[in-house]
């Protein structure tokens, strides 16, 4: 349960010297994406920083982001801020089950009221709450039922924060996302098929740091990792700037490395942190190994055409997400600089695909 | 031979079209401009590498035009630190790692000296303490 000792206590009878404890807010900075001169701040907030209690729930989910997450979990810096936090009730990672589980997580809801994160992972289906349930409550029921006295949400991936894989046409469950449902708390998109692990790991960072939630972007995602597209940062883009496309995975184009956008890279209208903090603790990144981003922290981005199909525009809408049709929109038109945007809009009505062939010949 | 004959796409996109993709030249100017504000107001600039978008072989060029200085330095806390000046005096590569020996934050510091070179008060104080018992401990004996 979470404990009233603060940050600077817990590092120093850990033995940690002020060096150490430097460094750990250095790494800090750069895991919440934060410039570098602001290791003052974060050290003086760290120092006071309490440990929150986070209830962590996972609804229509495949366990993606859980486990994106717990490959995140290294020793020492990153481990220092999970330590840190009481993770209360999580169903994949905790020993207890069923009433049990349950219990623990009514004495977490009771002990942290109105100061506990709630971590939610995967949709919530309308359609039948037989769909999916847990303990013998629906999903419905227990979201509603935590959020309520909870201080944050934060939806972790595609599926919480927009209705994902599971939302996608024909939408069988009825799935929806969690601000969907919830109207009245703070809810923070950690968007992402999974999200980057350490983008989850800044999000709660910044919370344990400052007590408040991040600047969010229009979809409630943190603006530090979500406010640049793919395409802004990625290192090809110059490629693409002198018109230099690869036609398949593996001609000399594709060798030398030039821009995937006509093999269906989503990068201009998908924003994610992928080109600057990489996957697999820094290694790579999608474009880097030679395959297009696939849009996955935007909206419908698993509706949106055909992953292979350059710069296509989300085809159809369905019945649970009339609202989302629009926000697609948006994205697209936001993200699309630099397109044609009457052949777009022609292109979206028709609901057919825009090929850089396309764009070229009416530009 | 062309320069598609060549053997792996990273060579060829490195060498094929020098500033058709890399960030390393900005990021020198900017290095420079840095030093530049240093030597004229004293203010210090500290980049943030990981949040740079490289491409493959940005990284190894950008540290082969650093070079190397006269200084190098190891930390020991919470992992090892690796601080280098690089061959340009006043700007220092400074490398994080944790104990899985996996990189967590990666600067360049351009500064006099990067300030987890320096002693830190809160450390000179504990160490003020630690003095004590041992002189008192070499002049009393053990207890
Ligand atoms: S279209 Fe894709 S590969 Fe090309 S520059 Fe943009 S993000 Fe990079
Ligand atoms: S490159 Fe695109 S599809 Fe791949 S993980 Fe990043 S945002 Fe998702």
């Amino acid at each position: 349960m979470a404990e009233n000792n603060t940050l600077g206590d817990s590092l120093r009878r850990h033995g940690v010297s002020r060096r150490g404890f430097l460094k750990f807010c250095t790494a800090t900075a750069s895991l919440m994406a934060l410039p570098p001169s602001m290791v003052p701040a974060i050290a003086a907030a760290l120092e006071k920083a309490r440990r929150p209690s986070v209830i962590w729930l996972s609804f229509q989910e495949c366990t993606g982001c859980t486990e994106s997450l717990t490959r995140s979990h290294s020793p020492s810096v990153e481990s220092l801020i999970f330590d840190h936090i009481s993770l209360d009730y999580h169903h994949t990672l905790q020993a207890a089950a069923g009433e049990a589980a349950e219990a623990a997580r009514e004495a977490a809801m009771h002990e942290n009221k109105g100061n506990y994160i709630l971590v939610v992972d995967g949709s919530i289906p309308l359609g039948n709450p037989g769909y999916s349930t847990i303990a013998g409550i629906s999903n419905l029921q227990m979201l509603e039922e935590t959020a309520k006295d909870a201080a944050a949400i934060v939806a972790v991936g595609t599926c919480a924060a927009f209705g994902g894989l599971p939302q996608a046409n024909p939408n069988p469950t009825g799935a929806v996302s969690v601000s969907d449902i919830i109207k009245n708390k703070p809810i923070i998109n950690v968007s992402g098929c999974p999200p980057i692990p350490t983008v989850i790991t800044g999000v709660l960072a910044h919370f344990l740091t400052f007590g408040t939630i991040p600047e969010l972007d229009q979809y409630n995602r943190p603006k530090v990792f979500y406010g640049q597209s793919i395409h802004d940062r990625c290192y090809r883009r110059p490629f693409y700037d002198k018109g230099l496309f690869a036609e398949t995975f593996d001609d000399e184009g594709a060798k030398a490395g030039w821009c995937l956008y006509k093999l269906g890279c989503k990068g201009p209208m998908t924003y994610n942190a992928c080109a600057t903090t990489k996957w697999n603790q820094g290694t790579s990144w999608p474009v880097e190994s030679g395959h297009g981003c696939l849009g996955c922290s935007e909206p419908r981005f698993w509706d949106a055409g055909g992953f292979y199909n350059a710069l296509s525009v989300p085809i159809s809408d369905n019945s649970q997400t009339v609202a989302f049709a629009a926000a697609a929109g948006l994205v697209l038109g936001a993200a699309a600089a630099g397109l044609n945007y009457k052949t777009k809009d022609e292109a979206q009505k028709a609901h057919a695909n825009v090929t850089v062939d396309d764009l070229e010949k009416t530009s | 031979m062309s320069v598609f004959e060549q053997k792996g796409s990273e060579a060829v996109s490195n060498r094929a079209m020098p500033g058709m993709t890399h960030n390393t030249l900005p990021l020198l100017h900017e290095v420079r401009h840095a030093l530049e504000r240093l030597l004229r107001t004293g203010e210090s600039t500290i980049i943030d590498l990981r949040a740079i978008p490289f491409g493959p072989g940005d990284e190894e060029r950008l540290l082969s035009l650093l070079g190397e200085g006269e200084v190098a330095a190891t930390l020991d806390a919470l992992g090892r630190t690796t601080v280098r000046e690089s061959r340009f005096s006043g700007v220092w590569i400074v490398d994080h790692y944790n104990s899985e020996a996996e990189r967590i934050a990666f600067q360049l510091e351009v500064i006099e000296i990067p300030a987890l070179l320096r002693a830190q008060t809160e450390d000179m104080y504990q160490s003020l303490g630690a003095l004590d018992s041992v002189l008192n401990a070499e002049m009393h004996g053990p207890e």
